[in-house]
């Protein structure tokens, strides 16, 4: 017990102190996290609501393949990653290993078929309601996608989260990625694991108490807003 | 309209702000270095010298002396600063780096339960050298962690068994002898929580938190010497590695000042680096 | 209510007018599922100027014929040809309400739009158009509320009303009346009137006799996938020659095919021990 109560203490000392090497780095995990959810979501919501309209041969097998990729180990992606953004790989020439923006890829590969699979399977539900009206409104195909993206929109809102709680949780793919470079790709998760390494295990804890209360105060917010916009929409 | 418009446009500045970050990066290198070296806080002391006096910023990347080789080979790191000296003539060798200097060194030593009943069961506290300590080990059949990955340490610690043992011990081999498969960090965790005996460069365990009932129980053999070595990257065969910078890095820490600057560290009281570039 | 709605006639009905994609024709129709046979053999031709109603107790087919005439779903066997000039386009100059209205979860204009978008009709004839369907089905003081927030009744009444703003030459309608009550019922079927002095085409399903009877100019009497009789409404109200019909008219129950219901041989009554 003693050792919760001194991880609480150093996550309290810690938001209290507000250090400026602690703000640099959940800022740093916030934006990289944020900006993977923005990217996977422009990705992952079209396909998946196309996934979830569309007949075509092979529907199923890239419905089974999605739903599968939602388990991907981050540390394979990670390698992936790293392999293809190595200066020895295809993508080498541009520099971005160790680099936040090798972040932001990684984490989007990761959470662009959580968001993909869990769309497709809400959209689902909803197409099965709408199919015949917009059949014979003559809808566009086009047209068809957004509207059911829009019209499912308070689930989605859980999604999306369900994508940026998986984002900013990882560290597998990130620290072989980022490199936990100090005041460049260093995030809240890479930390934690350093201070672990380091047997700092209070100061670790500490540090997850406030990816905790992070995730938390996203996840409220998000949840306030839907409810507002449920109350006023119906 | 309105949800999606706030989420695009946060987002939006997200990015616009990263951006900004990355474009406003000064000029910088990736140096390959080892665990020990970043968790002793040593880069934490040395950068900010050298940076304020070249502009030029540090990037390291801390893994295990393996990794840490196979970073460079690969050209993803400018200058490699590690220790194990044949891994390291050997990636020369292979043309994937110019010149190696030595650095500095810092000493591994046993730690193992120290405290209590379990008060080293192996008796290595006794013994005159590292090969019988391991010997001790060995035939008390205590546990004994080692890192078991690429790294500097690990491959030591294998030597040493070669050495006492005329072979080296296997995890699936003796009950007694446990291979972690991860870093100094994480190993050390491990023996702490389980009474074990483990190597340890001193650097690490002086900056550990952890340690439990853990203490040095020997020290002070000349086999036991860490060498650390710095080589750039060879350019040649990766064109884009900064040349000019990474000599510049190079140059100042076997300078007079980064060495003086290495013994100048303390950890914990301690000084645990002992610079000891050619003149 | 009425007067309202006639006064505003002003709406474009050129294209129906004109008589682009009627009349339909079916040709020995069948429609299969899973090796049932739900729609048999029906030949029959729709024309325009009529308002058609298809009558029959459930699981006559009466939706199913609707969907094969709007084009849903596709006939198993047989041929349904539109014999009007559009023909290639018939989609276009139709329309559908459905039994339970399918709201979009938005507000009840955008619920307007969408349809009109669906169309491709531009932002300002759209915003028009809904103005104007909004005023003579009386859903203005709704036009802010989110569709599913509405009563059934209103809900049904903004679905008949986004089927009619794409002013469409046909109009299917399965059953919209079913799940209402009197007044809602009596407020759509107001509507409807309204639709047919436009010109266009009513084509509708009821098992509501005297809905049938206020509304039908031809009647399609269906039963068990079978088209029965086919007749001007008086006709069929005053003399129907089928059977069935006949049956159906004087409100008798159409179950006798069914196999008598008996009892299990033996009767167990478990007490409680």
């Amino acid at each position: 017990m003693s050792d919760f109560n001194e991880a609480f203490s150093a996550a309290f000392a810690l938001i209290l102190s507000f250090e400026s090497s602690l703000a640099e780095i959940v800022g740093l995990s916030l934006q990289i996290s944020l900006i993977a959810v923005l990217l996977a979501s422009l990705i992952g919501l079209p396909l998946g609501a196309a996934l979830a309209v569309f007949r075509f041969p092979g529907r199923t097998t890239l419905v089974v393949i999605l739903n599968a990729l939602m388990g991907l180990p981050p540390v394979v992606v990670g390698l992936i990653v790293y392999l293809i953004l190595s200066r020895s790989g295809p993508l080498g020439t541009l520099g971005l290993l160790f680099t936040p923006t090798a972040m932001i890829i990684a984490q989007t590969i990761l959470i662009t078929p959580i968001i993909a699979a869990l769309t497709r399977q809400s959209t689902e539900t909803l197409w099965n309601e709408y199919a015949e009206q917009f059949s014979s409104l003559g809808t566009p195909p086009k047209e068809t996608v957004i509207a059911l993206l829009w019209d499912n929109r308070f689930s989605l809102v859980t999604t999306i989260l369900a994508g940026f709680g998986r984002a900013s949780a990882e560290v597998g793919a990130v620290m072989i990625v980022g490199g936990n470079i100090d005041h460049v790709t260093r995030v809240m998760t890479t930390t934690i694991a350093l201070e672990t390494s380091k047997g700092n295990l209070a100061l670790a804890l500490g540090l997850g108490v406030i990816l905790l209360c992070l995730a938390l105060g996203v996840n409220a917010a998000a949840f306030i807003i839907n409810e507002a916009a449920i109350k006023r929409h119906g | 309209m309105k949800l999606a418009a706030k989420f695009f446009l946060i987002s939006l500045i997200a990015g616009v702000t990263l951006t900004g970050n990355v474009s406003a990066a000064e000029r910088f290198i990736v140096v390959a270095s080892t665990t020990s070296t970043v968790n002793s806080g040593l880069f934490d002391y040395l950068l900010p010298k050298f940076t304020s006096k070249h502009g030029l910023q540090i990037r390291v990347v801390g893994v295990g002396t393996g990794q840490a080789i196979r970073v460079a080979r690969r050209g993803d790191a400018d200058v490699l600063f590690v220790h194990h000296k044949k891994s390291e003539l050997a990636f020369v060798r292979a043309g994937f780096g110019v010149g190696r200097s030595d650095v500095m060194f810092n000493d591994f030593v046993i730690v193992g339960p120290g405290k209590g009943k379990g008060n080293d069961p192996a008796k290595v506290g006794q013994t005159e050298s590292v090969i019988s300590a391991y010997k001790a080990i060995a035939n008390s059949k205590s546990i004994f962690t080692s890192r078991g990955d690429d790294s500097g340490t690990h491959k030591k610690s294998l030597s040493i068994w070669q050495t006492a043992l005329k072979m080296a011990p296997s995890s699936n081999g003796v009950k007694w002898y446990r291979e972690t498969g991860s870093g100094m960090g994480a190993t050390l965790n491990i023996a702490s929580s389980m009474n074990a005996y483990t190597l340890t460069d001193r650097a690490t365990w002086e900056n550990f938190k952890n340690k439990g009932e853990l203490k040095i129980l020997f020290e002070h053999d000349p086999l036991l010497q860490n060498q650390y070595g710095i080589i750039k990257v060879n350019p040649a065969r990766h064109k884009h590695v900064k040349s000019k910078e990474a000599n510049t890095f190079i140059n100042w820490i076997l300078s007079t000042e980064g060495q003086a600057a290495i013994n100048n560290y303390r950890l914990n009281t301690k000084q645990v680096f002992f610079a000891n570039a050619k003149k | 209510m009425d007067s309202s709605a006639n006064s505003n006639i002003g709406l474009k009905q050129s294209q129906t007018k004109g008589h682009n994609i009627l009349p339909l024709k079916l040709d020995n129709v069948s429609y299969e599922v899973n090796g049932m046979r739900l729609i048999k053999e029906m030949s029959l031709t729709l024309n325009s100027g009529t308002s058609t109603i298809i009558l029959g107790p459930n699981g006559a087919g009466k939706s199913l014929l609707l969907r094969l005439c709007h084009g849903l779903i596709k006939p198993s066997d047989g041929a349904l040809t539109w014999q009007g000039p559009a023909n290639a386009n018939a989609a276009q100059y139709q329309a559908m309400v459905f039994q339970r209205p399918v709201m979009l979860r938005r507000s009840v204009t955008a619920n307007l739009h969408f349809g009109l978008r669906s169309r491709g009709i531009s932002r300002a004839e759209r915003d028009q158009i809904t103005d104007e369907m909004l005023q003579i089905t009386g859903l203005a003081r709704l036009a802010k509320s989110p569709a599913r927030a509405l009563s059934i009744g209103e809900q049904q009444r903004l679905a008949l009303a986004r089927a009619w703003s794409l002013k469409p030459e046909v109009l299917f309608l399965d059953e919209p009346t079913a799940n209402l009550d009197p007044a809602a019922t009596h407020s759509l079927e107001e509507i409807i009137s309204t639709i047919k002095t436009t010109g266009t085409k009513i084509v509708m399903s009821t098992h509501d006799l005297g809905q049938a009877k206020r509304l039908a100019d031809d009647v399609l009497f269906l039963y068990r996938g079978r088209l029965l009789e086919n007749a001007p409404a008086d006709k069929f109200f005053d003399e129907p020659q089928n059977d069935l019909a006949q049956a159906f008219l004087k409100g008798e129950l159409l179950w006798w095919h069914r196999q008598e219901l008996k009892p299990p041989s033996e009767v167990k009554y478990r007490g409680i021990k």
